[in-house]
């Protein structure tokens, strides 16, 4: 905690402090608060429910967001009965007062897979053939394609991906694995966001949100890095202040700040002083994250981008560094999923965006050991329909999707559930958005039943109120 | 209980394994936490029955569990789950002590525990009968009895201090006390001025004196509407997806108006939700029904009406619940709530109070209604006159336009003229093409079989495209038409609450499910349990749910207000959870100062300043902020207010401190939102349109934080780090963080480095003195006060170290001096302004500046 005076000087002050926090927040975050920001891993995961402390598979989390919605259709769910049926009329049987988007109440035909599948790795698991690079790291992977979400629409759909409410207000997920474990960064936030766009031009908007941290406490919040501009907002000092200089102003800011707290008692005053010493450091540890010139020709390659060129490759490269880095939660938007029309062509755009990246960001971390305690997701907010919008797209569709992990104790090289013979809905092994939050914290050694944080009188959960399952079939 | 309630033999069998209930010390750390030898239901039982049994024995029929009702006491005493002064008859009493996993309660998997006080808590209340109460906030508050010479918050905070054992504390300097005042009040500092006045005076009442001053300035409604902007999320744009702007600002000046105007609080809430309906609606009212519209909307392309329909539907019976209510009615929407008597049907029932609003489900909200002064309306009657005015002059010569349109006709038609648009070779565009086609076509039919608007589409295509006549004249209406267009354009909308016949059908939807059409159809009705007037058969309106809840039958909303007022002053609510007054919220502290509030609220006829006035005057709001041994012993977090607290400032107050003390802000009530200085590329995320962020020029640069644009998916960031909400959702209780961001903006947002480079303006030239009364003057201006001796030598160090430093390199003194749009004074010292640019940003930056004392 730096230079700041040990929170405990004065016992009475600590305990209220405790008592004051623990009114509002669970038991599970005290020890991020009494190190803010700065926490190292809770010393005990027992201390997230009674009971068998879950082992710790996961030290941290890469988010791939593909946002938009992509469909599944034309990347990881192989469907060729929808192929025999294209153009023809959809099945009633399967749509009849089904919630859709634009296609609601309009006639729905079939619409074949826009590109052929091919079987990769030792289980001739069938993905688009768009995608080799993934498929070449495909032991590694395990596929979902029984996800479902509730949301049909791209706004509340990422809040339902992101925080497992429809409803505004609620921390996005990274907010509450950093509120859980602590960041292990002691110059860096624990959550960090970072967000590319693709070529295609359907870059839906994202809204801050969906990063907040909602009703707990700011210090979780996700915090953007920006490939241009300052990477963290007001991170460079103005015009005409040096560095010392600006320590100068930092150490006079704390000085006097430290002569205000010997008369005022006011334990706050303690961790502004060490606030005002973590914004110095992350003015210097931030361009040292952002500066890969030190990466090895052989990573810029495999990674397929140029140092900071903004696309979704170095967005991966970023999170490896973030990741070494201690970052606690990584989420990175790739937008541009959005194919109402044109998938067949906007698929082979995306494709070329993320293949190599994904696997160079899988294949990079196992390479440095890190592999086994980083869960990677890749997931878009909701799927497409296997229905004909305009004669070349999709519409947004919630009853079937594809997301794939990796890593952490996730079983590689396997497919988990599966959607009818056309690609409509989830059949066999049925996964919702919260299952998904409560296999992550899983493997981050958190009870989801049992993490929780009162907010307007409910235990309110990541997982939410109705029950979740942790998906264990997928896992080691 | 989740299993059938095993017989009583077995109760008692189990009896044998009670452990004796082990000493509450060793449990409990807080001296507060003594548990009370006569438990009393609403302080102490209901809490723990609420958080750990009702989800399954309480209000929601849904998931009740072995139809045993915990929250009633007949049902709980049939079911044997209680028996008033028995233990060894109390089935609820056996289940929560035993040991057996299988049978204990609350069971292992809902991951609730009781604590052994708990635990003694329940087994006291049964044993001495059982005792229920109706939930205090369900119950009409009654004003305790005070005494007549003493305030009577005073009276009832030192009688609850007293029954623990507490003194209250000193009362504060004069300085902190003007501080604290102005920030709470005014949310401005005080000037040096005004604090050595206030300091200096005399007066017995001098305090009195200043606490009216405050109450009269236009600053105030400002302060006041902040919190209130909160709570009924007020902001720019509609929140989804694109999240585009819409109308709305002239409702923000409307609440910072009725503040100032002091605006009985009844007639301030009947406006916002039914100030359309009023008999005596007028222009003021019908803005402040603009509250109606203030939820999200979206314009997504594919967005369903009906998913909307209940989004709306739902944000609003959300906001009645935390603006005025104080429940959280959102928990209904899928199934009654699990803790408070409010059921789904209530959640539908209030919902279909609003389903008369008229406003498109989904896409672009309409411009909304004009919000005009009475000048503007003037140069608008003005404008009308014009345009009459032209027209006339252009109709004494239409006649003569009429004749040649004739002998245009007979050309064409004798002469079998093509009109040009039609030529083979035209470049007319496509829509041209088609009104020359028709009127082609009208022509060639005879002039008495033409329809009129056959006639009248070849007179305009005449009059528009052919004539050359008399074109001054057609020339003046034009113009006169589209200056009136332009002023109209310029004046303020906003978007308000018209109410339509044609109401949406409102239906109770199963699990909250929009597509599920098979609930039953509800009408609007005020929720069950609370008391309310016989309506008769009467339809319901938005005006009846608002006089009903500023009528004395409602025992809600004066404790909720004075709740939040009270947060405003002492920094924690007499409740703590602001927007739940329910079984999960608190209890109050001190619930007779609740109460006293509450009810000399609603006899002073709503009346806020009244009951400002009524705390700021207060010995207790008036006491040092700092802790004594025994208070810090007793009640740590100060909820007793034996003190008061120190806290830190609101985003927007933050803003407000750097501007006033340096000199740059604004004084203008109202108008436009305005955009700040905001970091190139922030508004990258958004689409539909991608929009670029322009910052204001000129003195709209410069106006205080309440103004800022409110862009509910990208909040200004520097009003974001310092916990500024994006009033997605109503909000009473803004968090209060202390992070690293909030040091790099007060460090490097331009906004703050032109206020500190602007402000070393002024001490340069306003201070003639050497460094030393410089910096006296400096801290004089922040902070109201001298600096202490160690202050003096760390300000002193570093206008050296800096001075030295930009003498070397003066163009680095140039790039700080360059921030911002503020010109430099002609022939100022540059050198010497950019160093003292470094001791205003370190006193813009101290914690003392941005903390309320």
């Amino acid at each position: 905690m730096m230079n700041m005076k040990p929170i405990g000087y004065n016992a009475q002050t600590r305990r209220s402090f405790l008592g004051r926090a623990s009114q509002g927040l669970s038991a599970v975050a005290l020890s991020s608060l009494l190190a803010p920001n700065v926490a190292t891993a809770a010393p005990s995961l027992g201390i997230f429910a009674a009971g068998t402390p879950l082992p710790q598979k996961a030290k941290r989390v890469i988010w791939l967001t593909m946002a938009g919605g992509p469909s599944q259709l034309e990347t990881f769910d192989p469907k060729p009965k929808l192929g025999e049926l294209h153009g023809q009329p959809m099945p009633e049987s399967l749509t009849k007062g089904q919630q859709l988007a634009q296609l609601q109440g309009q006639k729905l035909t079939c619409f074949a897979p826009q590109h052929p599948f091919t079987a990769f790795g030792k289980n001739n698991i069938e993905i688009c053939s768009l995608f080799p690079q993934i498929g070449s790291v495909i032991d590694d992977i395990c596929f979902i394609r029984s996800m479902t979400t509730d949301a049909i629409n791209h706004d509340p759909a990422h809040m339902f991906m992101n925080t497992g409410s429809q409803i505004a207000g609620r921390p996005s997920m990274g907010s509450w694995v950093t509120y859980g474990l602590g960041a292990q960064s002691s110059d860096l936030p624990g959550f960090v966001v970072l967000t590319s766009l693709g070529r295609g031009g359907q870059n839906q908007p994202i809204a801050g949100r969906q990063w907040s941290s909602g009703f707990l406490p700011s210090r979780y919040q996700g915090v953007q890095l920006r490939s241009k501009g300052d990477p963290v907002l007001y991170l460079t000092s103005p015009g005409g202040i040096s560095k010392d200089q600006q320590n100068a102003d930092i150490a006079a800011i704390n000085q006097l700040n430290g002569h205000h707290a010997e008369l005022v008692d006011d334990p706050e005053i303690a961790t502004r002083i060490a606030q005002y010493e973590m914004a110095f450091q992350m003015q210097a540890s931030v361009p040292d994250l952002m500066d890969v010139k030190n990466e090895t020709n052989e990573t810029l390659d495999l990674y397929g981008c140029k140092p900071g060129d903004g696309s979704f490759a170095a967005n991966c490269l970023l999170a490896r560094r973030l990741a070494e880095r201690g970052v606690r939660f990584i989420q990175l938007y790739h937008k541009d999923w959005d194919h109402h029309g044109g998938v067949k062509d906007g698929v082979a755009l995306k494709a070329e965006e993320i293949d190599r990246a994904c696997m160079a960001l899988i294949t990079d971390l196992k390479q440095r050991g890190m592999f086994e305690e980083t869960l990677i997701v890749w997931a878009g907010e909701f799927g497409r329909t296997p229905m004909s919008q305009g004669g070349s797209g999709r519409d947004h569709h919630n009853k079937a999707m594809t997301v794939w992990l990796a890593g952490a104790g996730i079983r590689g090289g396997m497919v988990h559930g599966a959607t009818d013979e056309l690609g409509y809905a989830a059949t066999e092994n049925v996964c919702t958005v919260h299952d998904l939050h409560a296999t992550m914290l899983n493997q981050l050694g958190i009870r989801h039943d049992a993490f929780s944080v009162k907010f307007q009188g409910l235990d309110a959960k990541l997982t939410g109120v109705e029950g979740a399952k942790v998906i264990t079939d997928i896992l080691t | 209980m989740r299993k059938p309630l095993v017989a009583f033999v077995l109760v008692a069998a189990m009896n044998q394994f009670i452990s004796p209930i082990t000493t509450a010390e060793e449990f409990v750390p807080a001296a507060m936490a003594a548990i009370p030898q006569q438990p009393l239901f609403n302080r102490d039982v209901r809490p723990i029955l609420s958080d750990n049994c009702f989800a399954c024995h309480g209000p929601d029929s849904g998931h009740r569990q072995a139809d045993l009702r915990l929250d009633l006491r007949d049902n709980a005493i049939q079911s044997s789950a209680i028996t008033p002064g028995e233990l060894d008859a109390s089935e609820m009493i056996a289940r929560i002590i035993t040991t057996d996993a299988d049978l204990i309660m609350p069971p292992p998997e809902s991951n609730k525990k009781l604590s052994p006080r708990d635990i003694e808590i329940l087994r006291r209340w049964v044993q001495q009968g059982a005792v229920y109460q109706n939930h205090w906030a369900y119950e009409p508050p009654v004003k305790p009895e005070t005494p007549t010479d003493k305030n009577a918050v005073d009276a009832l905070v030192q009688a609850r201090l007293a029954a623990e054992g507490l003194k209250p504390s000193p009362q504060t300097d004069r300085r902190t006390l003007i501080r604290r005042l102005y920030f709470d009040l005014l949310g401005l500092v005080p000037t040096a001025d005004e604090v050595s006045q206030f300091v200096n005076d005399p007066a017995e009442d001098a305090y009195e004196k200043l606490v009216e001053r405050v109450l009269a300035s236009a600053h105030y409604g400002e302060r006041m509407a902040i919190g209130w902007l909160d709570v009924v999320r007020f902001a720019d744009t509609i929140g989804y997806h694109s999240d585009t702007p819409r109308n709305v600002w002239p409702y923000r000046d409307w609440v910072i108006n009725s503040f100032n105007q002091n605006k009985p609080f009844d007639r301030f809430t009947i406006e916002q939700i039914a100030g359309d309906l009023l008999p005596d609606a007028n222009l003021e009212s019908r803005v402040g029904s603009a509250f109606n519209r203030l939820l999200l909307s979206t314009e997504e392309g594919g967005a369903q009406s009906k998913d909307y329909e209940s989004r709306m539907l739902t944000d609003r019976v959300r906001a009645i619940g935390s603006v005025w209510l104080g429940q959280t009615t959102g928990c209904a929407q899928c199934h009654d709530h699990k803790f408070d008597p409010i059921s789904m049907r209530d959640f539908y029932n209030l919902g279909a109070f609003f389903a008369d609003i008229q406003e498109p489900i989904i896409g672009r909200r309409e411009d909304g209604m004009l919000v005009t002064t009475e000048d503007q309306d003037a140069e608008l009657k003005r404008l009308d006159v014009a345009i009459a005015g032209t027209k006339k002059a252009f109709a004494a010569v239409e006649p003569n336009l009429d004749i040649a349109q004739s002998q245009w006709e007979a050309d064409i038609i004798d002469y079998q003229v093509t009109l040009p648009e039609l030529a083979t070779d035209s470049k007319a565009s496509a829509p041209d093409k088609k009104t020359a086609q028709s009127v082609a076509d009208a022509l060639k039919k005879e002039a008495s079989t033409r329809t009129p608007q056959e006639s009248a589409a070849i007179k305009s295509y005449y009059r528009d495209r052919v004539a050359k006549l008399f074109k001054a004249e057609r020339d003046a209406v034009v113009k006169a038409e589209s200056d009136r267009k332009s002023f109209h354009d310029s004046l303020p909308k906003c978007l308000v609450s018209v109410s339509t016949t044609n109401r949406r059908t409102v239906r109770m939807l199963p699990r909250g499910d929009w597509m599920n059409e098979t609930g039953e159809v509800v009408k609007p009705a005020l929720p069950h349990y609370l008391p309310q007037p016989d309506f008769g058969d009467r339809e319901l309106t938005r005006l009846d749910l608002a006089n009903w809840i500023v009528s004395r039958d409602n025992p809600l909303t004066a404790r909720t207000v004075m709740n939040r007022l009270w947060k405003q002053l002492f920094g924690t609510g007499l409740s703590k959870v602001l927007d739940d007054l329910g079984a999960q919220g608190e209890p109050p502290v001190n619930p007779e100062v609740l109460d006293w509030l509450a009810v000399e609220f609603m006899d002073s006829g709503w009346d806020m300043k009244h009951m400002v006035r009524a705390i700021v005057t207060s010995e207790t709001y008036k006491q040092v902020s700092t802790d004594s041994p025994e208070l810090k012993a007793a009640d740590p977090d100060n909820r007793l207010a034996g003190r008061q607290s120190p806290f830190r400032l609101d985003a927007e107050l933050i803003r407000d401190f750097a501007l006033s003390v340096s000199g740059l802000m604004e004084d203008k009530i109202g108008g436009p939102s305005v955009k700040p200085y905001q970091p190139d590329g922030y508004w990258e995320n958004l689409n539909f349109p991608v929009r670029q962020y322009a910052a204001d020029g000129g003195p709209a640069q410069y106006r205080r934080g309440l103004y800022t644009w409110w862009q509910r998916s990208f909040l200004h960031p520097s009003m974001l780090a310092f916990d500024a909400p994006s009033r997605e959702e109503c909000v009473a209780e803004r968090n209060r963080s202390n992070i690293p961001q909030q040091a790099l903006v007060l460090l490097n947002d331009p906004s703050y480095v032109e206020a500190a480079r602007v402000f070393a303006t002024r001490i340069v030239t306003e201070c003639q003195g050497d460094d030393s009364q410089r910096i006296v003057w400096a801290w004089q201006q922040a902070l109201q006060r001298d600096p202490r001796e160690e202050e003096l030598k760390v300000a002193f160090d570093l206008v050296a170290q800096h001075s030295k430093i930009y003498q070397e390199n003066p163009a680095a003194a140039e790039s700080l001096l360059a921030v911002g749009q503020t010109k430099l004074p002609d022939g100022i010292d540059k050198v010497q302004t950019a160093t003292w640019t470094h001791i205003a940003r370190v006193l813009l930056n101290l914690h003392e500046s941005i903390t309320r004392p």
